[in-house]
């Protein structure tokens, strides 16, 4: 069979989702961001939500979330997405209401915003991109970089005795009465990016059922950041990341029957 | 609701007001002394009645940002505190002004800086009307200086705020929002519908729907040139709003030798003072700024022509003086008299002050 | 038995040469450009031997860009 028998509208099995817009990202090459924005376009689509979606994009590397995605966004303040996406949903119970966040604006400056608006039960998405580095900024120290590890204000590697210890979130997050899913993905393999997918589409389904927050933790790399290749970057995360910020559900709330 | 007639605390008017106002959501944290504007909404319980939401946030931050949440979506969205919780809100402000929201914010000032005392003060002048956060912006600056006024000022503060696209702001002090008088509460009006909103608000994030164009709430620029342009496109949205909406209530002006200019309460006392004065033959008037951006200029500079001097009252250590100053552009003396960290003063202490500071002979 | 035919296009333009489809590839049908860069400088990915791929987008579903599109066909009479 030859290459342009193959290539053919009717076997096609895959491709860029139609809500992606039709631009160049500014992220790095290899950068995880991509992939996640590749399946909230994918299952905002597929779910037939995208006229319903309302984004809320952080302050980070993500804060041109909105102009990638061809939904409704609102760009928030440097870790209030989760108090922005909690007026905008409560406003508006018919939309789909989500905040895209890393782990500075959320688990640094954001975190009360994040732990109240998870604790209030608010029917929203968080989906947490957390590559243990500030990537906008140049690749400082995070509250969930690793011990040991190198970024431009840990230039030594972190210490515990100078700069605390890594911050990992999801398990408190998950400890709270209003949230109903807490998950850990990774997007580094294509098994992984499908389990991944199956867990962002889980989160949204609950919010669209209005059963109380889900959280989406994605562990990522930043190979600009940890000055690695992509590939590079895979294998560290999973050797280094996976162990602090181990894959898998957190909790899972199955609804009531 | 029909329109009724009440006896009430000035912050206890600002919930009524805005419930029938057709307010959609109310954000706010307690802090003393205007916790019971959170308090009464949630007594009146609104949420039954016209489907507003009201919600006790976690910090002033969370709440202005809730608020920024709100009015991206194009509903009439509102918070309240007192100084240092709008201290608080003002990087949330800043993004509600750069991102053309509509919004209601109230401030019952107490005396500071830092924690202050919870007794009333005029200290958060300068804040509220040169910006307050980071950045080139303007609020919409109302003065309330009765409870009826409190209560008006929350209709005037939305229609305001979404006629121009940009946050508005209530400058209450704490006499206003702890003293009751009689208030005339108005009808109940319908809050929008979301179809509504939709065909007024068409910037409005509210999810695609069968709009053709998607939205975008943002307040980032990173072209310099566009950037620009956006400033420019503020700028003239302060300069219609400097034209159209100044405010201000004129006493005893005809005929006035000197002029008190004073805001909110101290108004009050202030008018005592002069009636006082004027039963000893002597003609003071005043102007009151009802808008404290856009501030009475043009009307303060023609005023300064015709007396002899100019004393600005205020519960703080002179800052509308600057603004006085610049209006009258040294035609007349202006002075200042006031007293700060919760102390109010009585109406001899001002006629004290107009014969020490300006001469005046009583 | 069944035969699966697979391939895939690539945007040039879009890719940033990034390599994970390459390394994602079971059947090591992916490269980077060696000596050629797009408009943007980037050794883009290309199919260096087509005939080895498989259709099963493993590729596509850790491209960054979303640039990679995957043609299948199962071909039952082989």
């Amino acid at each position: 069979m030859t290459r342009e028998e193959i290539i053919r509208p009717e076997n096609k099995v895959y491709g860029r989702p139609e809500l992606l817009m039709p631009v160049h990202t500014h992220y790095c090459p290899g950068c995880s961001h991509g992939v996640v924005h590749k399946i909230i376009a994918e299952l905002l689509q597929e779910m037939n939500v995208a006229d319903k979606a309302v984004g809320v994009a952080p302050v980070g590397c993500a804060v041109f979330a909105y102009n990638y995605i061809d939904i409704d966004w609102i760009e928030a303040a440097h870790g209030r997405a989760p108090a922005v996406a909690t007026a905008a949903s409560r406003l508006n119970p018919d939309a789909l209401v989500f905040t895209y966040q890393g782990d500075g604006d959320l688990s640094a400056i954001g975190t009360a915003e994040t732990i109240h608006a998870a604790n209030r039960g608010e029917n929203i998405v968080i989906i947490f991109i957390n590559n243990a580095i500030y990537g906008m900024t140049g690749g400082q120290m995070a509250p969930t970089t690793l011990l040991g590890m190198k970024t431009a204000t840990t230039p030594y590697g972190r210490r515990a005795d100078l700069n605390g210890y890594p911050l990992a979130i999801s398990p408190i997050l998950a400890s709270l009465d209003g949230t109903c899913y807490v998950t850990r993905q990774a997007v580094h393999t294509p098994a992984a990016v499908r389990k991944a997918k199956a867990a962002i589409k889980k989160a949204f389904q609950n919010a669209m059922a209005k059963r109380g927050t889900s959280v989406v933790e994605i562990v990522a790399t930043c190979n600009s950041g940890w000055k690695l290749t992509p590939a590079q970057s895979n294998d560290w995360m999973v050797e280094n990341m996976f162990p602090k910020y181990p894959l898998g559900d957190l909790k899972n709330v199955e609804p009531q029957q | 609701m029909e329109e009724e007639i009440r006896l009430m605390k000035g912050n206890e008017a600002i919930a009524h007001a805005a419930i029938r106002y057709g307010a959609d959501g109310y954000f706010g944290y307690p802090i003393t002394p205007q916790s019971e504007v959170l308090e009464t909404l949630a007594e009146l319980r609104p949420w039954e009645t016209t489907g507003m939401t009201v919600l006790q946030a976690e910090s002033e931050v969370a709440a202005i940002n809730m608020v920024y949440g709100g009015a991206a979506t194009g509903k009439a969205v509102m918070t309240s505190s007192s100084s240092p919780g709008v201290s608080l809100k003002q990087e949330g402000i800043s993004y509600l002004a750069a991102s053309e929201l509509p919004a209601l914010i109230l401030n019952v000032m107490r005396g500071g800086p830092g924690l202050g005392t919870i007794q009333p003060s005029q200290a958060d002048y300068f804040q509220a009307v040169k910006g307050g956060g980071h950045g080139d912006y303007h609020l919409i600056v109302l003065a309330p200086a009765t409870v009826q006024e409190m209560t008006d000022f929350v209709a005037l503060g939305f229609d305001l705020a979404f006629k121009y696209r940009t946050p508005a702001m209530i400058l209450a002090d704490g006499i206003v929002g702890q003293m009751m008088e009689k208030v005339v509460l108005p009808p109940q009006r319908p809050r929008r519908t979301d179809e509504e909103i939709r065909q007024q608000c068409p910037w409005a994030t509210t999810g695609k729907g069968t709009r053709k164009h998607r939205n975008v709430v943002t307040s980032l620029e990173l072209d310099s040139a566009l950037m620009e342009k956006n400033n420019e496109r503020f700028q003239e949205t302060y300069k219609r709003i400097a034209e159209n909406e100044v405010r201000y209530q004129e006493y005893f002006t005809d005929d006035a030798e000197y002029l008190i200019v004073a805001f909110g309460s101290v108004a009050r006392i202030c008018l005592k003072a002069i009636e006082d004065a004027r039963a000893a033959g002597l003609k003071i008037g005043m102007i009151r700024p009802i808008t404290l951006w856009p501030f009475p200029t043009a009307r303060i500079a023609e005023l300064g022509k015709q007396v002899k001097g100019i004393l600005t009252v205020e519960l703080n250590a002179g800052q509308m003086i600057e603004d006085v100053r610049l209006a009258v552009a040294g035609s007349t003396p202006v002075e200042h008299f006031g007293r700060m960290g919760g102390i109010v003063p009585n109406p001899n202490e001002v006629i004290d002050a107009l014969k020490n500071k300006l001469s005046v002979n009583l | 038995m069944a035969k699966v035919f697979g391939a895939v296009t690539i945007d040039a333009d879009m890719c940033k040469g990034c390599n994970l489809c390459v390394v994602a590839c079971p059947t090591d049908v992916l490269a980077l450009q060696p000596q050629e860069v797009n408009d943007r400088g980037y050794h883009y990915a290309f199919p260096e031997k087509p005939d080895a791929c498989i259709g099963c987008a493993a590729c596509a579903t850790v491209c960054p860009d979303a640039c990679i599109e995957v043609y299948r066909v199962v071909d039952k009479n082989i």
